[in-house]
């Protein structure tokens, strides 16, 4: 039909943004914050050193400016690493007036100078008043070595067992001499654990075969990815047919090594699987969960809730907006402000429409849809037609690693939890407040509940408000992991009436078990038969079950159960 | 018997005698007029007025199970949508060597994909009476099978229709999958001709839109028989009180089905009347928002009606088309307060409201 979109919907598009970055990187961004905070401990006359030699490294000679390099990297100067980085990245340049050095940012408009001593901001320059400081292959090599000892030296211990991994890739005579000297010195069991693997894949390249059965069943149990590179390797055959590996212990040993290591490697596999369930099963539960109040306790059937969850995302989107400087607080702001605008879009909706539609469900239906038409609409007009960014704050993003084969992205993690939350206060409200009860009561007996005195129309406003908040609330999690846009409601709709029905009309629990369920079987299912047959897959399969159990998993029992 | 019912339906005498009216007078004004007289009518409004009749013809297939069973389907899109699809597969056998990559047998989506031969589900669709009978069969066959299950396990009412919305989003999510075979995003496009006649020559169009008044005469006669019969009452009966009927002694669940795999294939056949004038179907067809959309055409022109319906179909498209024409902004405001105030104040429909008038009198 003509002016219907033809886009597909993508379901889910949270899958995908979580991109993690590089190790290198989140490794070298973590040196910068730590060196900044040790900055201040800094010596007076080790700054001013420290300043001469940075100021020397701007020449033209490439050999003065190795010797220049040498220096700095002698000197044991918090600053020095960040530096010595910034100078590998390219990011070193000098000011063209005074020739004064900088770290340099680029910055939408121009360039962003920060002082190479303090770290701190110094000012924005266009690119035509700063030169860079240019580097050649030597230096490169040069800088590189010097930023690995340096880090291996770093007070932190989860700095030096970074810079240790980093160099399991390019493990030689040279880099294994500097981990065994390192390993005199160290305390920290894990960076010693971390050392031992490194120093282990350099034995698989000794000349002697004992050597090589030692290290490989060393090696017995390591996740990491070079650790199985390696030893695949061992196994492997040359051009001619023959084993690259002449001992045939050495390739038993390797073997059963990594027989050993690729169980563990499907146990992290199925940890991460599960892990991706949960959390996309977290995102069913909030898009759900205001529904099974809505629809499960007051039997309303709201198709207007993802727009309400879109009024959500657009409040912390707006939120963000009027405290550009406070991204990290800005959620904590947007939670509540999200749970009041759409709680009390939800209240307006309850008087002006649903109260009159009460025992017509049907109608109810059509008379919300088109609401949902209407509340999309005034987005686009209001806002824009377009999706609006909603960032990120530094605290969601990156990942905990657990081990070098599982990593959980913290946002994931977060809306776990935040989900977990939601559900628990949820729970608090209808159990153990008065409108709780009454919520409850008017559910299970409405003329006897008003009977002893209950306002049931204040009841009802309060109860579709209360769900309708919650769409709101789900709405800042949901601005945090897919775009925000005038047609993201549309998406869950479909999704979160399948979990409450699935899960049984009118019971909280049955919701959190349904979401969780559906959610691990969707990720389960993805790897044998793709994201979208996997949807398709569950979806089948719920409307096989409610053919089965009209009334979902945990059908409600008693009287509120008839009618 | 046909005269006999339709001498007590006085606007469906109406409704057949204005549609006989369009059949005599379009084709003159199209073909015969000439075109700086006031009188021609070009023929893309030739090939609207088709598309809004088979719009209307689904409408009056949602509105009898809707408004004579009391079965809200929300996936009612979807049957339409497969008997497009069926229709299309026969329009794209028909593109033959004319295709971009002159493949004779393959459709270009197939070359495109590397496939080497038809799938197995493309096989006959080259004959044209075959690709009628599958418009028939496939969307009966679906209702059958789904209606089967639903109605058997006794889902009713809100449940019913979640899982009719599910069923033509989950047949969205399919066909928008290259894998399926079926034009993936793009769908079936760039159909040449049918039944050897161009689709781009006006006097194919006129035969389409013929065909379309047609089949709504003969759908809207259908559906009259159908609930002015025992059947149609113990239908009522059942949208009315379902648990009476059933303690009475008849099989609900078997009439139930029954009506829904006849509404089923009514929508199929409108949707093969829509592919060849529009000149493409794709899985946006599926979206549960076309379903849902055209249950309010039906609540518009008054359900339980029958010519409600397509009064309600053809109105709304009417509007559509000139608002997305003239105020886009507005249209999706003025179709979700049409929802809001038909459920609200106009639970009879605009038809409602001139009985109401009518009954004053």
């Amino acid at each position: 039909m003509p002016g219907c979109s033809n886009t597909p919907v993508t379901l889910f598009k949270f899958i995908n943004p979580v991109t993690i970055k590089p190790r290198f990187r989140s490794c070298i961004s973590r040196l910068l914050l730590l060196t900044c905070f040790f900055a201040g401990q800094a010596l007076a006359e080790d700054d001013a050193d420290f300043s001469t030699r940075v100021q020397a490294l701007n020449v033209k000679d490439f050999r003065v400016k190795q010797e220049a390099v040498e220096q700095l990297l002698a000197l044991d100067h918090l600053r020095t690493l960040a530096v010595a980085q910034a100078l590998l990245d390219g990011n070193l340049y000098y000011r063209k007036s005074d020739k004064q050095v900088f770290i340099v940012e680029e910055a939408e408009v121009g360039y962003h100078l920060v002082d190479p001593l303090s770290g701190a901001e110094a000012e924005i320059l266009s690119a035509r008043k700063v030169q860079k400081i240019g580097i050649n292959n030597k230096l490169r090599r040069l800088l590189k070595n010097g930023i690995a000892r340096l880090s291996l030296q770093n007070p932190d211990p989860a700095v030096r067992l970074a810079s240790v991994r980093q160099m399991y890739s390019r493990m030689d005579t040279a880099s294994a001499e500097q981990l065994a000297t390192l390993r005199e010195v160290e305390s920290d069991p894990d960076v010693i654990d971390a050392i031992d693997t490194g120093l282990a894949l350099d034995g698989l390249s000794s000349a002697d075969g004992r050597q090589r059965l030692e290290a490989i069943q060393r090696l017995s149990g390591s996740l990491e990815p070079e650790a199985r590179n390696r030893l695949q390797a061992i196994l492997g055959k040359n051009a001619d047919g023959e084993f690259i590996e002449s001992s045939a212990d050495v390739r038993k040993a390797a073997k059963r090594t990594l027989a050993n290591t690729d169980g563990k490697r499907q146990l992290n596999k199925l940890a991460e699987t599960l892990f991706f369930g949960l959390s996309l099963g977290s995102v069913l539960l909030l898009s759900a969960i205001g529904l099974a109040i809505t629809f499960g306790v007051m039997g309303v059937i709201n198709m207007a809730h993802g727009e309400l969850m879109m009024l959500g995302a657009y409040t912390t989107y707006l939120v963000q907006q009027m405290m550009p400087s406070h991204l990290g607080a800005s959620l904590l702001v947007a939670v509540p402000a999200a749970f009041l605008v759409a709680g009390a879009f939800g209240i307006a909706i309850e008087r002006g429409i649903i109260r009159h539609l009460y025992g017509r469900p049907l109608e109810t239906l059509l008379a919300t849809f088109g609401l949902s038409l209407v509340l999309q609409q005034l987005v686009r007009t209001t806002i824009s037609a377009q999706n609006v960014i909603v960032s990120n704050p530094a605290w969601m993003s990156g990942s905990l690693e657990i081990n070098p084969a599982l990593s959980l992205t913290y946002n994931r993690l977060f809306v776990i939890i935040f989900s977990l939350m939601v559900f628990g206060l949820l729970m608090l409200v209808l159990k153990r407040t008065s409108l709780g009860l009454q919520v409850r009561a008017v559910a299970q007996n409405r003329s006897m509940a008003k009977a002893v005195g209950i306002r049931s129309d204040w009841v009802d406003a309060m109860t579709f408000g209360l769900g309708s908040g919650v769409a709101g609330v789900a709405g800042v999690a949901l601005s945090q992991l897919t775009n925000v846009g005038p047609n993201m409601g549309q998406a869950y709709i479909i999704d979160s009436f399948m979990v409450v029905v699935f899960g049984g009309v009118g019971n909280l629990w049955g919701t959190l078990v349904g979401a969780m369920s559906l959610g691990v079987a969707n990720k389960f299912l993805e790897p044998y038969s793709g994201a979208v047959l996997a949807k398709i897959l569950v979806l089948v399969f719920i409307v096989l079950f409610i053919q089965k159990r009209p009334r979902g998993l945990f059908p409600q029992r008693g009287r509120a159960a008839e009618g | 018997m046909i005269v006999q019912i339709l001498k007590q339906d006085r606007p469906g005498q109406l409704l057949i005698g204005a549609l006989g009216l369009a059949a005599l007078l379009v084709p003159v004004m199209n073909l015969v007029m000439p075109a700086d007289s006031a009188f021609h009518m070009p023929t893309y409004m030739v090939t609207l007025l088709g598309k809004y009749l088979s719009f209307a013809l689904l409408a009056l297939a949602v509105d009898l199970v809707w408004g004579y069973c009391g079965i809200l389907s929300l996936g009612h899109g979807a049957f339409f949508a497969l008997g497009g699809y069926a229709m299309g597969m026969y329009l794209m056998r028909q593109i033959g060597e004319r295709g971009v990559y002159g493949n004779p047998e393959l459709p270009d989506f197939m070359v495109f994909l590397n496939w080497q031969e038809l799938p197995w589900y493309w096989q006959g669709f080259e004959s044209f009476g075959f690709a009628l009978l599958m418009v028939l069969l496939v969307p009966g066959l679906l209702a059958f099978v789904f209606g089967w299950f639903a109605f058997r396990s006794r889902v009713t009412g809100v449940y019913l229709s979640i899982i009719t919305q599910a069923m033509t989003y989950a047949l969205m999510l399919a066909f928008f999958r290259n894998e399926m075979g079926f034009g993936g995003n793009n769908g079936l496009t760039d159909f040449k001709d049918i039944l050897g006649f161009s689709l781009q020559s006006d006097v194919t169009r006129i035969g389409l839109f013929l065909a379309s008044l047609v089949a709504l005469a003969g759908g809207y006669i259908v559906c009259r028989l159908i609930v002015q019969s025992r059947v149609g009452r113990v239908t009522v009966a059942i949208r009315d009180a379902e648990d009476r009927v059933r303690f009475i002694g008849y099989k609900v669940e078997d009439y139930k089905l029954w009506l829904f795999v006849v509404s089923a294939v009514i929508a199929g056949i409108a949707g093969a009347l829509y592919v060849p004038q529009v000149g493409i179907i794709n899985p946006g067809e599926f979206s549960p928002l076309n379903s849902i959309e055209l249950v309010i055409w039906v609540a518009i022109g008054g359900r339980g009606t029958l010519y409600g319906a397509v009064v309600g179909a053809l109105l709304v498209n009417y509007a559509k088309t000139y608002f997305t024409g003239a105020l886009p902004e507005l249209w999706l405001f003025a179709l979700g307060a049409l929802f809001i105030i038909v459920t609200l104040y106009l639970p009879r429909g605009l038809v409602g409201l001139l009985r109401r008038r009518e009954d004053a009198v």
